[in-house]
């Protein structure tokens, strides 16, 4: 069914849907009105029955959400914010004002109305418009830029910029169960769940969905990044809804949530990076935030409700991204040991937030990358549960299993939000589950790994704070005493990969110690301006950055390998 | 025995297993709706449903018997298992095929499961990592695709619940629904069901509370008195919270009735099979001798190997476990071990950090 094409201009997959005018996503732009206007009334619904349907409360929350705005107006305003912002802020204190002096009575009229106007801000905020000819060219635009990049540092000279076309899978593998991810977004709505390590990875992740086929996703960005023309231009377009993670208040938080849960059950497919942020640690998630993720057990539920047995199923489609070299390492690892370490305060520190650094960022990560691989993992229903292509789930025994009655209590689908938000932790604990079995290790972080854990064996009574301090000359290790540690996480991963615990480079299965090692100093974080990794003149390895080689070091962190060292 | 008739609206419910606390629970149910009880063998179901007797114990006439699994699991969306934990995952495998995602399963099952790599013996050296260790809770979702799940733990001495005396126990899940309908089903005038959303403390405070009631018989049989047994209650619930963070159980669980309430009720009672056993080391017995004697299993053997093996791979001191473990195992005779713990250099009662995260 999937049919490879050839992949000389970085194309894997023909496209599922080939025609844009079916595109759910497509689809839900053209009837954009028609959806606010039903997502406002849902998001209300919802704000009433979490108030206990009380008036009284909802002019509490209403008089929560004036105040909060106000502060952040006065004391985060950002470029993304609509120029009328104040205006629309003024213009509800006063008729709060009005309606409050006017009706002592809190079951009076006024309140609801309000809400319906903040909620219907909140929607138009964040709903995006798709622009199918916007799609088309960033489809090429990133394409023709990572290719080109890439080939800038295959070939020495601006010359040959425009050169032969480089295969840009060579060096970006997109590997895993692309086929089962595509014959699903043909019988249901699929949600794609990636690791987070490096900014860059919204755009890797997006051109991997369009290069395996599936039709584009529907994803959150921050409300920040809008700030950024260049950014603002393209997600504006390419389907991007904004998240403002400034606003907390329950009316901006349950309208969020109702657009992702109705545009999904539109069918239109998801992307969440269920992490939240990059992994500052550099250590793949230990736990996700469930919030989004939540969303899909009530579109789930709300399918049932509505289509029967017919109803769409919603799958869900845990991804790696994998790198060699993470480009932010120095700052993330930073802000992690500063957070670990007093966790008094954290100013978050955005990488790029002008255009002109962004594209630095972009060109240097691509002319500095080496390999990654964007892996597909298993797809799962959203109770864990194994999937076939046709979207039946399956026990670990192999009998099919009716996910509809997951909602059942007597015999029907009842609502009960606790039930859900236990559904919803145990698909994320799921999810971390399969982010560890899905992780592609490369020699490099095997080194990394290795060369930490000695060094951290020598200073056994040391805190990790400690360590961070150590001089450069406590930093070299014979190349006898890392082959043979290496040696021993080489046996332990291929077990683990034989039992699909794991996942690893080809190198690392097929090839010999000395070629691992090789490898994986040609690789490891190369382009720091301190090495984590290196030869010195002696032929001993040496550390010249202790903190990035605990950054890389992390990434196997959570397999209990240290026992086999 | 009640008689009161059922009305129809009352969906029955099911109860895996027979023994003494499955009667127990059976019975308790079966004041409020119909109950099928899978037995393992045919003629303790014959003989439950013809004279309403079980091997001694007499069973509620709501109660139906039967051998067939799937039965049990057509006719009963809510199930209880109860049954010895080294039988636990086979009988969840079996069931397993017959289970619908709108099951909910309760277990009674005061016992951990381990998945040792084929051919190792948890010997006393070996060194067992925690993540090989499961509770009942988790033995179901591995195996099953049932999400709903809860358990029950607390003083719940069976002898005494098929007497129809007082008592209450604590149904813990992460479900509030699964805690409603576990209270609508088995609460009566002389059982109170209390709720709590720790199913991981609470499973582990009524697996860690065996290894203690080993203990407490080996006190009494040693002939000691009140201070030894409310020393090594309290000394013992201390280490129960130790060993029981290492398996993910949160410390205010042990507060409860499922610790320090079921700590008390077996390490009183001649009636608990842990406590037995204690007993009778200490008058001397040996451990294979009582073994062969004993009808059903004291889970506490089990659990006190598996939290050896686990200090052993964490490297983590637990002497009183250590202690009972040389006695059961070792060539400790019981009086050498209390002569040992009585030299033992505690200097702390409480230490504060163990409540810390609570």
């Amino acid at each position: 069914m999937a049919t490879k094409v050839n992949t000389s201009d970085g194309w894997l997959y023909d496209p599922i849907l080939p025609d844009p005018e079916t595109w759910p996503i497509v689809k839900l732009s053209h009837n954009r009105e028609a959806f606010l206007k039903e997502l406002v009334e849902l998001s209300i619904e919802n704000i009433k029955e979490s108030l206990g349907n009380n008036p009284a409360n909802l002019k509490d929350e209403l008089a929560r959400t004036l105040y909060t705005e106000k502060i952040r107006l006065n004391q985060t305003p950002w470029k993304a914010d609509g120029p009328d912002e104040k205006d629309f802020w003024s213009k509800v204190k006063k008729d709060m004002v009005r309606i409050n002096a006017g009706h002592e009575n809190p079951n009076a009229f006024g309140h609801e109305d309000l809400a319906q106007r903040i909620v219907k801000r909140y929607a138009e905020e964040i709903a995006g418009v798709f622009d199918v000819q916007a799609y088309d060219f960033a489809k090429g635009f990133t394409t023709f830029l990572f290719a080109r990049l890439l080939n800038a540092s295959q070939n020495k000279g601006l010359s040959r910029f425009f050169a032969s076309r480089s295969n840009l899978h060579d060096k970006i593998h997109l590997i895993g169960e692309i086929d089962h991810v595509r014959a699903l977004a043909e019988k249901g709505t699929v949600i794609i769940v990636p690791t987070h390590f490096s900014n860059l990875d919204s755009m890797l992740i997006g051109w991997a969905i369009q290069s395996i086929g599936l039709p584009p996703v529907l994803y959150g960005a921050g409300l920040n990044l809008f700030g950024i023309k260049i950014m603002a231009w393209f997600m504006n377009r390419l389907g991007a809804y904004k998240v403002d993670r400034r606003k907390k208040n329950l009316l901006y938080l349950e309208t969020l949530k109702m657009y992702s849960e109705l545009s999904l059950r539109k069918g239109c497919n998801g992307l969440f990076f269920p992490g939240g942020t990059r992994s500052r640690s550099g250590m793949l998630e230990k736990r996700v935030k469930l919030g989004l993720l939540g969303t899909a057990l009530q579109a789930q539920r709300m399918n049932f409700v509505e289509d029967g047995d017919e109803a769409k199923k919603i799958f869900v489609v845990p991804v790696t991204i994998n790198y060699n070299f993470v480009l932010e390492a120095q700052s993330l690892i930073d802000q992690h040991l500063k957070i670990s370490g007093q966790a008094q305060y954290f100013v978050e520190n955005d990488d790029f937030s002008t255009s002109s650094k962004m594209l630095r960022f972009i060109y240097k990560f691509f002319t500095a990358s080496s390999e990654m691989a964007v892996r597909f993992g298993t797809p799962m229903d959203l109770f864990g549960n194994r999937v076939d292509e046709e979207g039946n789930s399956f026990d670990p025994h192999g009998n099919e299993v009716d996910i509809k009655k997951y909602f059942y209590s007597n015999g029907e689908i009842s609502k009960d939000m606790q039930r859900d938000a236990e559904y919803t932790r145990m698909l994320g604990d799921k999810i971390v589950e399969r982010y560890h079995c899905e992780a592609v290790v490369f020699s490099s972080q095997i080194l990394a790994f290795a060369a930490f854990r000695i060094i951290k064996s020598r200073y056994s009574k040391m805190d990790l704070y400690g360590l961070m301090r150590l001089p450069a000359d406590e930093l070299i290790i014979k190349p006898k005493e890392l082959m043979d540690r290496v040696d021993k996480l080489v046996t332990r991963l291929r077990e683990m990969q034989a039992n699909g615990e794991i996942q690893l480079e080809k190198e690392i299965l097929e090839g010999s110690l000395s070629a691992i090692i090789k490898k994986g100093i040609a690789n490891l974080g190369i382009y720091h301006n301190k090495l984590p990794l290196m030869y010195n003149v002696d032929g001993d390895f040496e550390s010249e950055d202790i903190t990035i080689l605990y950054f890389y070091h992390n990434r196997l962190e959570g397999y209990e390998l240290h026992k086999v060292i | 025995m009640n008689s009161t008739k059922l009305s129809e609206d009352k969906a029955p419910v099911g109860v895996l297993g027979a023994g003494s606390f499955g009667s127990a629970i059976g019975n308790l149910l079966a004041e409020n709706q119909h109950v099928y009880m899978l037995t393992r063998s045919q003629d303790v179901a014959d003989a439950i449903n013809a004279t309403r007797d079980n091997r001694g114990r007499i069973m509620h006439q709501n109660i139906t018997a039967t051998t067939s699994i799937k039965d049990v699991a057509d006719k009963c969306s809510l199930i209880y298992p109860i049954l010895p934990s080294a039988v636990f995952r086979e009988t969840i495998k079996t069931l397993a095929p017959h289970l619908t995602p709108e099951h909910i399963l309760i277990h009674g099952t005061k016992g951990v499961d381990v998945q040792l790599p084929e051919g190792d013996v948890l010997t006393a050296e070996y060194k067992l990592n925690p993540l090989k260790v499961n509770t009942m809770s988790e033995v179901i979702l591995q195996e099953t695709i049932v999400r709903r799940v809860g358990c029950l733990a607390g003083p719940n001495l069976a002898g005494e619940i098929l007497n129809g005396q007082p008592a209450a126990t604590v149904l813990a899940s992460r479900f509030e629904e699964v805690i409603k309908i576990g209270q609508r089903t088995l609460r009566t005038p002389r059982f109170q069901v209390y709720g709590s959303d720790d199913l991981t403390g609470v499973e582990i405070a009524g697996v860690l509370k065996n290894v203690i009631a080993l203990a407490a018989g080996a006190l009494n049989g040693l002939g000691y008195g009140e201070n030894a047994k409310s020393l090594l209650i309290s000394r013992g619930l201390v280490e129960m919270i130790h060993v029981g963070k290492y398996l993910g159980g949160d410390a205010l669980a042990f507060l409860g009735l499922a610790g320090i309430g079921d700590l008390i009720a077996t390490c009183s009672s001649s009636k608990s099979r842990n406590y037995t056993v204690g007993y009778r080391i200490a008058k001397g017995e040996t451990l294979t001798a009582i073994l062969a004697d004993m009808e059903e299993v004291a889970e506490g053997i089990n659990t006190l190997r598996i939290s050896r093996a686990m200090a052993n791979y964490l490297g983590f001191r637990a002497p009183l476990t250590e202690t009972i473990y040389e006695v059961l195992y070792g060539d400790k005779t019981a009086e050498e071990g209390l002569d040992y713990l009585m030299k033992f250099p505690f200097y702390v009662d409480i230490d504060k950090t163990m409540f810390d995260g609570a």
